[in-house]
C-alpha cells in the first residue's frame, strides 16, 4: 500500500535523496584525476549536488604537492549530467562522455 | 448585536469574529470595501491580524497560501477578474488542504468590461477543489462566512471555502444583520490548530512537494473523499449553528416543491425575488415551487433528487453559461438526475448576466414556460430570458 498524507506532506526531511535521477543524464562526466589539481571548483558549482570529497586512495596525480589533498568523485545515482562541472573545471579535467552501451 | 450592514461589511464582521491571523487582499469592485474594512479593524486595534495589501489578486492567494501553511487562519476576498487571476494559486490551495476562506462579490467578466452580479466568475472556478456557498442575504453572508470556516477547518474536510454575495444586490446594499458577540463566535469555531500544515522547527515538514504519476491520483482521491465527507460535515454545522444561533440553514431550501408541477432553481439573490413571484402566483392557483441552492460545491445531489422527484418540469435558473452548452446548474441537475428510473424535465433559462435585474415578471416568464413544458407543449432546451435577440441576431447574423 502507498504512503499517502493530507496535502502530499513529507514528513521525512531530505527524502529526495532517495529519489534516483541518475537516469535523467544523457552526458557522463568523468574525472580524469591525472589531471585534477584538487581546487574543487567543481565540488562548489555541482548544483545537486552530486560531486563529494573524500580521502585520497591511490589515485594518480598530476603532481606530489597535492597528492595528500581529499579527491573529488561523483554520485552517479543523483548526477543529472548537465555538464556544469565540465565547464567550470579549469583544467579541463572532466571529460563528458555519452552513456551508451 | 443588531447592526445595518453592507453585504461585505457582514463578510469582513465574519472575518473579524473569526479571528484570523493573516489577511491579504486586494481591492477590486465590488469587493473592495471587505479589505477596506478588515484594514480600520486592523488599524483601529479591533483585530490582530497581519494585513498584507498585495500588488495583484494572484499574489493575495499566493499570500494566503503560504500563511494558512504556518498554520494560521487566513481570510481573504475578490471578483469577477480578480478571481479569474487567482485561478491557478485557488487549485494549490486546496491541493495542499488549506482552509482559506474567500469572499467573493460575485460580478461578471469582462469584455465587455462589466462590474455588476452574474455568477460566472464562481461557477468558472468550481472544479479548483474549493468548497462553495451562495447567500441570499446580508445575513446569509455573514452566517455563511462563519460556516465555512467551520466546515473547512473540519479535520474530515481540510479544504478551502468561498462565500459568495451577488455584486451591489449585497455587496453594496445596506440590510439589518444580527452580528454574534465575540465569545458564541469564538465557542463555536474554536482556535484554527492544524494537524498536518505548520510549521514549527522541531517538526520539519515539506509542504507542496512534488507528487509522481505513482501518487498524484491517490492525492485527488483524497480531495474527492474529503469533498464528499464535507457533505455530513456541512449538515453537522448548519445544525450546530443553528443550536447556538438560532438560524437554520441547509444546503438547498425548498419553497413549495411537495405538490409542484413546474419547481424553479435559482441561487443567491434572485431567490427572495423568485420566493415572491411564486407566492403570487400561488395565489393565482398556478402550482410553482422554489428549490434555493446555497451549497453548490459539494454539489447535494441527494437532497437536489428528492426534492425535485415528484415535479413534471423543473427550470433552472442560471446566471451564469457555459458557450456551447448551456447553464452550469441546469447541466448537473440533468447529470445526476440521468439515472432515476422517472424523472422530471429539465431546462435552462440564462438570466441576469451582467448585473441585469431578475425581476418577479422574469421569473413569472421562466415559470409559465415551465407550465406549459408540464402540459407536454415542446419548450426549447436552453432559453435566454430577457434579451433582445432581434439586436443580437441583426449584428451577429443568423444561420437558417
Amino acid at each position: 500500500m502507498k504512503e499517502i498524507t493530507k496535502g502530499a506532506i513529507i514528513y521525512e526531511p531530505q527524502n529526495t535523496y532517495t529519489y534516483l535521477t541518475g537516469g535523467w543524464r544523457t552526458f557522463r562526466p568523468v574525472i580524469n584525476y591525472e589531471k585534477c589539481i584538487r581546487c574543487y571548483i567543481c565540488w562548489t558549482y555541482c548544483p545537486e549536488p552530486a560531486i563529494f570529497k573524500r580521502k585520497p586512495a591511490g589515485e594518480p596525480v598530476p603532481n606530489e604537492r597535492v597528492a595528500e589533498k581529499d579527491v573529488v568523485y561523483i554520485d552517479y545515482d543523483h548526477c543529472k549530467g548537465c555538464g556544469i562541472c565540465v565547464a567550470e573545471c579549469p583544467v579541463k579535467a572532466i571529460e563528458f562522455v555519452k552513456e551508451e552501451k | 448585536m443588531k447592526k445595518v450592514l453592507k453585504g461585505n461589511e457582514a463578510l469582513a464582521y465574519a472575518a473579524k469574529l473569526a479571528r484570523p491571523g493573516v489577511v491579504a487582499a486586494y481591492p477590486i469592485t465590488p469587493s473592495t470595501t471587505f479589505p477596506e474594512k478588515i484594514s480600520e479593524f486592523v488599524a483601529n486595534g479591533e483585530l490582530d491580524a497581519e494585513f498584507i495589501p498585495v500588488e495583484s489578486e494572484h499574489s493575495a492567494m499566493s499570500a494566503c497560501i503560504g500563511a494558512a501553511a504556518t498554520g494560521v487562519r487566513t481570510v481573504t476576498a475578490t471578483a469577477s477578474q480578480g478571481l479569474a487571476l487567482m485561478h491557478e494559486v485557488l487549485f494549490i490551495a486546496s491541493g495542499m488542504r488549506l482552509p482559506i476562506v474567500l469572499a467573493i462579490g460575485n460580478r461578471a467578466l469582462s469584455a465587455p468590461i462589466n462590474i455588476w452580479c452574474d455568477h460566472q466568475d464562481t461557477i468558472s472556478q468550481r472544479d479548483t477543489g474549493w468548497l462553495q456557498f451562495y447567500a441570499e442575504s446580508n445575513q446569509e453572508a455573514l452566517d455563511l462566512m462563519l460556516i465555512a470556516f467551520k466546515v473547512a477547518e473540519d479535520k474530515r474536510v481540510l479544504l478551502p471555502a468561498m462565500v459568495g454575495i451577488d455584486a451591489f444586490v449585497l455587496t453594496h446594499t445596506m440590510e439589518p444583520v444580527d452580528v454574534p458577540e465575540q465569545g458564541e463566535v469564538d465557542d463555536f469555531l474554536g482556535e484554527y490548530r492544524p494537524e498536518h500544515a505548520y510549521l514549527d522547527p522541531e517538526r520539519p515538514i515539506t509542504q507542496g512537494s512534488f507528487g509522481y504519476p505513482e501518487h498524484y491520483m491517490e492525492f485527488k482521491y483524497g480531495q474527492w473523499l474529503a469533498m464528499e465527507k464535507a457533505k455530513r460535515v456541512i449538515d453537522e454545522v448548519f445544525e450546530e449553528f443553528a443550536r447556538r444561533f438560532g438560524r437554520k440553514y441547509s444546503k438547498i431550501s425548498t419553497f413549495g416543491v411537495e405538490d409542484a408541477d413546474v419547481v424553479l432553481i435559482t441561487m443567491g439573490s434572485m431567490s427572495g425575488t423568485a420566493r415572491e413571484a411564486i407566492r403570487k402566483m400561488r395565489e393565482d392557483g398556478l402550482k410553482v415551487g422554489l428549490i434555493k441552492l446555497t451549497v453548490y460545491r459539494p454539489f447535494p445531489k441527494e437532497e437536489m433528487v428528492e426534492a425535485v422527484k415528484n415535479a413534471k418540469v423543473v427550470c433552472v435558473l442560471d446566471r451564469n453559461v457555459s458557450f456551447g452548452f448551456g447553464g452550469a446548474v441546469y447541466g448537473e441537475l440533468a447529470a445526476v438526475l440521468n439515472n432515476l428510473p422517472e424523472r422530471p424535465k429539465v431546462y435552462d433559462f440564462i438570466i441576469g448576466l451582467g448585473g441585469r435585474d431578475v425581476t418577479r415578471d422574469d421569473i413569472r416568464t421562466v415559470a409559465e414556460m415551465g407550465l406549459k413544458a408540464a402540459k407536454g407543449e415542446s419548450i426549447p432546451e436552453i432559453n435566454w430570458v430577457n434579451v433582445d435577440k432581434e439586436a443580437v441576431e441583426k449584428s451577429e447574423g443568423v444561420m437558417r
